[in-house]
Formats: C-alpha cells, structure tokens, sequence
C-alpha cells in the first residue's frame, strides 16, 4: 500500500483573547495605528447596527433580521480585503463585508425591512444581493469569477456562506469547479458553531470545514475567526492571489454565534448555558481593543469618543430608514422583465386602481 | 442553401452569435469535443476554442448558478442541461435566482442567458428523458420559456433568445430534432419572442398547440381539409409570456378550439390558454373547448409512451367532436 495524497489544515492565530500577540511575526499592517482603528469602528458600527436592528424589529418596524454578534471580525476582516473592483456574494448574514464593501447601512436597514430597493445598492453596483437560498451565492461567485477570468481581469471575487451552508450541494459544486478553473475567488465560511440549532456535532463528520476544498483541490486555512487580524491577514493573501490568477482560497473562521439565528429565533431553547459565558469572553471587538491598548492608540477617551459617532451614524441610517416610505404597487412589476409583457401591463393597471391604502409597513 | 435539420438549425444560430457577439459563450456537459449528446454543438469548440465553447464539470445548478454569475458581468452564456429530467437541480438558482435577479435588484443586475434543453417523448429514450414539464417554469415570473417547432423557428427564436436582455429557458423538442428539414439562411434574422405564429389559415376550427405536437396537428389539420374542414394551427412559440391576443383573434373568427399538447392535463399551458379564452372569449364561442393532452400521469417508460403522446386520430376525434358541436 503506499499513500497517494496526504493534507493538513493549519490555524491561524495572531491574537489571543486578551489581545496578546500569539504569533511570532505580525503583519505589517497590523502595527498601522489608523488601519487598526478603522477596522474596530467598522467592528463597533456592525455591533451598533446589529442591536438597532433588533430593536427596531422588537418594536414592530422591522422584518425579521439575522445579527452578526460575535463574528464582526469575520466580515470586517475579509471585507476590508477588497477594492473597489473585486465583487462580493454575500449571504443572508453578510452586512458586516457588506457594509466594508460600501453597502450603506441605510440599503441593509431597507432590505431587511422588506423592500427591495435595499439590493439596488448606491455604490457596491457589480455585487450581489444578499442570498437568501443556503449556498446559492457560492455558484455565483464562481460565474462572476469565470467572467473575469475569460477577460483577463485582475479582480477577485468573495464570497461567505455559514458552517451549516457546507452541507449543500451547490457549496460543493462551486468549490469543485472553482479548483479545476483556477477561478479568482475566496471562498470565507463563518463557522459561528450553529445553523439555527443544529451544532457542528450534527453537520459534519470532518475535524474542520476548511478540509472541504482539500477534495476540491483548493488550499484551505483555518483562521480564529475572532481574531481579525487573523481574518484580514488571510484574505489580503487571497484576494491578491486570486487577482494575480493563483485560483481560490478557502477560509473557514472560527468563531461563536453570541445572538439568536434571528430575530424569529430563540437560541435559549437549544444552547448549552455556559455556552455565553466563555463565549463573551472570546468575542473579537475587546479584543483588538486591548491589542491596540497595549500598542499605547486607544485609550478611554478615543472610545467614548467614536461611540458616540458610531451610535449618531446608526441613527442617521435609522431614521433615514424610517423615513422612506413604500414603493408604489407598480413597483412590483416595473423590474420584471426589460419589458413588461402586454398580458402583466393590464395586471399592473388593476394594482394601481386597486391600491390597497395602508397596505404596507 | 441546403434544407437542414431543427438540431442543425441550432447549431447554425449558436455559431452565428458565437461569431458576431464576443459576449456569448457556449456551456455545459460534453459540449466541446463530443459536440453536445444531440450535437447541437458540433465543431463549435473547434471553430470558436475552449474559452467559448465550455466544457463544464458534471453538475446542472452549477451550470446555472455559474451562468448567473457570468451574465451579472455582462456576458450572454447559453448553458446546455443535456437533458430536460435533469433540469431540477438546477430549478433552485433559475426560479430563485435567475428569475428574480433584475427584479430583486430594480434592474441593477440584470441576467441575459439562456439555459436550453431537449425535452418530450418518443425517442426511446430512458426514464426521465422523455417529460414535458413546460408549465414549472411557465408559471415563475421573470423567466422566458420558447419552444421551437422546425427548423426556421429554431434558428431565428435561438438568435432572439441570445440577443434577449433577460433569461430564456429554450426547449427543444427533441422527437423533431431531425424530421423535418427547412432551406434556413444563416442571415442572422430573429424571430420574435412572445408571439404566436399562425401556421396555417383557416375559419372552422383553431388548432393550438406548441413543439412537437404540432406536427401531428399540422398532420390532423390536412386530414380535417379532406374532410372539408377548414382549419386555423397556431404554433405558441413563446410559452411565456404567453401572446393570447393572436390566439383570441382566431377564436373570434372560427369560434372552436382545440389544444394539442404532450404534457400532463392538469395545471398545465392547456389550461391557461383555455382559461384565457373563457374568460376573455366564452361568447365567442360555439362549442366546449376541446384539450388533447398526455395523461395525468407519470409519463411512462418506453414501451408505452405511445400509449400516452397524443396522437393524429385523438386530435382528429376531438376536432371533429368540437365541429360538430351544436
């Protein structure tokens, strides 16, 4: 018998939970006093986002919305790793590389309260909308990337999918063509531990989800996924060597689902109870806080400072929100087709004549 | 300029496209050196490389959702699923995604594909090759659905389908793929999608029907003129969205119908267009609308597949049923 293949998967660490460098070397740019505060505001604003949001939808202006508490690090860190020319597929809980990628957090508001003008995004104009369908928006990439490709572009495309996605198929398939055509894109997994209430235990047999692209021929790391340093390090090297045509990259992050999988969801009914309680202690914000802390950049002031800007940002987006007022019944047809057959024009008529006053949120 | 075949005449519009629009790019399961399994591909990847002419991994919702992607960039993929059965894998992106993508974005990101399959029966062939299912993607908004009946068809609704700014799923009826021959001019000439075309004129009765049942319409239409009937064949074409007018206007003139198709009864194109003309029509009418249809059935294996595809004698017995009516 002789062995045909072998593999490893390695972690990547750079900051403990304490905020303690870990690794030998840091990264240049994790030693640049501006970038680093950058990425905790961007970390700071999704948490502000996510509890308003909540809010909004426990007082009955909001449909249900999925928050991110607990993995800001995974989308600021890899949505931070793109330019303005790469694209990104996100899915349903994917506003924080959203936003990094110029969503407006007012789009993100808009969209999950049930309008659909929250995907006709002012300036991200080649990125998808968020994919509601559990691994869809992984084919997606792949397609944007063989464009890209068959042009001879330079750019990247990304794309984020939760642990619980990895069972589907269409995750599979994109990951399996994306390695025979050496496709430009980094495939980043949250492994926030749960789908809704299904653990890893149940989802998978393999010691990582970073080992998925092994069959695909794909590299993988596996990063601490409350460690953005960690997080961006990684995609900065993907992103660049799917650009540069050195194919794809997957990276699964690990971290822990600190909310509910939604606002319709009650994760009280499923968690383990000291499940929080370490959980808490491991989240990413404090912890490139007191990274940047102990590099003498941030002090209390600083903080009390940017809190209060971020808290005014998320309200502007808030009340803009608000604001904004139902699109008009013939919305519903004005986007279906460049031209609306003749049979759905006398459709569109009978909506208007019959607008149903007050029917809408 | 020769007579070709239906499978030929796409062939030609795809090379046509393929040549005068860098944007299109030919995908899916051995389309490149096998030529597709029917060779509706044949010496494409030859004559236009394998940048243009894909072979694609064995996995029909990544040959759509990988079309998505390529059309959100501006390309005009025309994906192949080698066989209609097996177009299900792939309904997940074309109904959720493809369908919606325009719409969902307020025509931020709009999707100009083409996703084309062999479908129907009387082939042979094995199971789950031989369905007609039609009205799944009819019924989803956002989607396109033309079926070719001949030659002439098939190459000018296949040059519209490309040029389409929105997603077609293009059927081919594959029982015809080779029967029938038209002198076809690869003049890069469209034909319009969303119209019914009248085949053949008449003032008694209005023959609808679509693919390849109409060629056994066309074949009862001869034999009610033996009879001294006088019968008007519509060929749908575009089954959604669905162009009742020109099929209103028929019923007005001859005032009875019948609908010939292969697909199940129940829920199906029949339906919407006799419905369509009830509502729209029913005193124009002189007599019940007539449906010719396969059974609400699971379309059968080979042996008896005969048994289930409408044929020339059941449309003639509901035509002359329908004429008779008093």
């Amino acid at each position: 018998m002789t062995t045909v293949a072998t593999f490893k998967i390695e972690h990547t660490q750079y900051l403990d939970a304490s905020g303690k460098p870990t690794a030998k070397k840091m990264p240049k740019w994790a030693k640049d006093a501006d970038t680093l505060k950058a990425l905790y505001r961007s970390m700071a604003r999704i948490r502000q986002l996510d509890t308003k949001a909540y809010a909004l939808q426990r007082t009955g202006k909001m449909g249900t919305y999925p928050a991110a508490t607990g993995q800001e690090a995974i989308g600021v860190g890899f949505g931070s790793a793109l330019t303005a020319d790469d694209v990104l597929c996100p899915y349903y809980r994917g506003q924080a590389s959203m936003i990094e990628h110029g969503v407006t957090m007012e789009e993100i508001l808009l969209y999950w309260g049930g309008d659909e003008r929250g995907s006709d995004f002012k300036n991200a104009k080649q990125d998808f909308p968020i994919a509601v369908p559990i691994a869809t928006q992984c084919l997606h990439a792949t397609g944007v990337a063989t464009a890209m490709k068959l042009r001879g572009e330079k750019r990247c495309v990304a794309t984020e999918i939760g642990e619980g996605g990895t069972s589907e198929g269409d995750f599979y398939e994109a990951l399996n063509v994306a390695g025979i055509w050496n496709l430009g894109v980094m495939f980043i997994i949250n492994n926030n531990q749960w789908a809704i209430s299904v653990p890893s235990s149940i989802q998978t047999a393999c010691e990582t989800y970073a080992q998925k692209a092994i069959a695909a021929g794909i590299e993988a790391v596996q990063v601490d996924g409350n460690d953005i340093i960690a997080v961006r390090e990684a995609a900065l090297n993907a992103a660049e060597k799917a650009r540069n045509g050195g194919g794809a990259t997957l990276i699964e992050c690990v971290s822990l689902r600190l909310c509910d999988h939604t606002t319709a969801d009650d994760a009280r009914r499923y968690r383990p109870e000291n499940e929080l309680d370490s959980g808490w202690k491991n989240e990413p914000i404090i912890r490139l806080r007191k990274y940047m802390e102990s590099l003498g950049i941030w002090d209390e002031q600083q903080e009390e400072t940017m809190m209060a800007e971020v808290v005014a940002e998320v309200q502007t987006a808030v009340d803009n929100y608000l604001a904004t007022p139902a699109d008009s019944p013939e919305a519903m047809f004005d986007y279906l087709y460049e031209e609306l057959p003749s049979r759905t024009q006398e459709q569109r008529e009978y909506a208007i004549n019959n607008k149903v006053v007050g029917g809408h949120h | 300029m020769p007579a070709i075949t239906l499978i030929e005449a796409v062939n030609m519009a795809l090379a046509h496209e393929l040549k005068h629009n860098k944007d299109v790019v030919a995908l899916g399961e051995d389309v490149g050196a096998n030529g597709g399994v029917f060779r509706a591909t044949d010496g494409l990847q030859k004559q236009f490389g394998e940048e243009r002419v894909i072979d694609t991994p064995l996995a029909e919702s990544m040959i759509a959702g990988l079309s998505i992607g390529m059309a959100s960039q501006g390309m005009r993929p025309v994906a192949e699923m080698q066989f209609m059965g097996f177009i299900f894998p792939a309904a997940d992106q074309i109904i959720c995604h493809m369908a919606r993508m325009r719409h969902r974005t307020r025509g931020r990101l709009t999707l100009p594909l083409v996703i084309r399959a062999p479908y129907g029966g009387g082939i042979h062939a094995p199971e789950h090759h031989s369905e007609s299912t039609e009205a799944i993607f009819a019924h989803i908004p956002g989607l396109k659905v033309v079926i070719p009946s001949n030659p002439s068809r098939a190459y000018g609704l296949l040059l519209a389908a490309i040029r389409d700014p929105d997603p077609v799923i293009f059927l081919e009826p594959k029982r015809v793929y080779r029967i029938v021959k038209h002198e076809v001019e690869d003049n890069g000439e469209e034909y319009p999608i969303g119209c019914c075309f009248v085949d053949r004129e008449g003032t008694d009765i209005t023959l609808i029907s679509w693919g390849a049942m109409l060629h056994e319409t066309h074949m009862a239409a001869a034999k009610l003129a033996e009879k001294g009937i006088s019968a008007e064949v519509i060929d749908v074409a575009t089954v959604s969205p669905l162009d009742i007018d020109t099929i209103l206007e028929s019923v007005e003139k001859t005032g009875r119908v019948v609908i010939v198709q292969e697909a199940p009864k129940a829920g199906s194109l029949g339906s919407e267009i006799a419905a369509e003309i009830a509502e729209k029509r029913v005193f124009s009418l002189l007599a019940p609308i007539g449906r010719v249809s396969g059974y609400d059935t699971v379309m059968p294996y080979y042996r008896l597949e005969k048994q289930y595809m409408p044929t020339v004698d059941r449309i003639m017995e509901e035509a002359l049923k329908t004429v008779e009516y008093k």
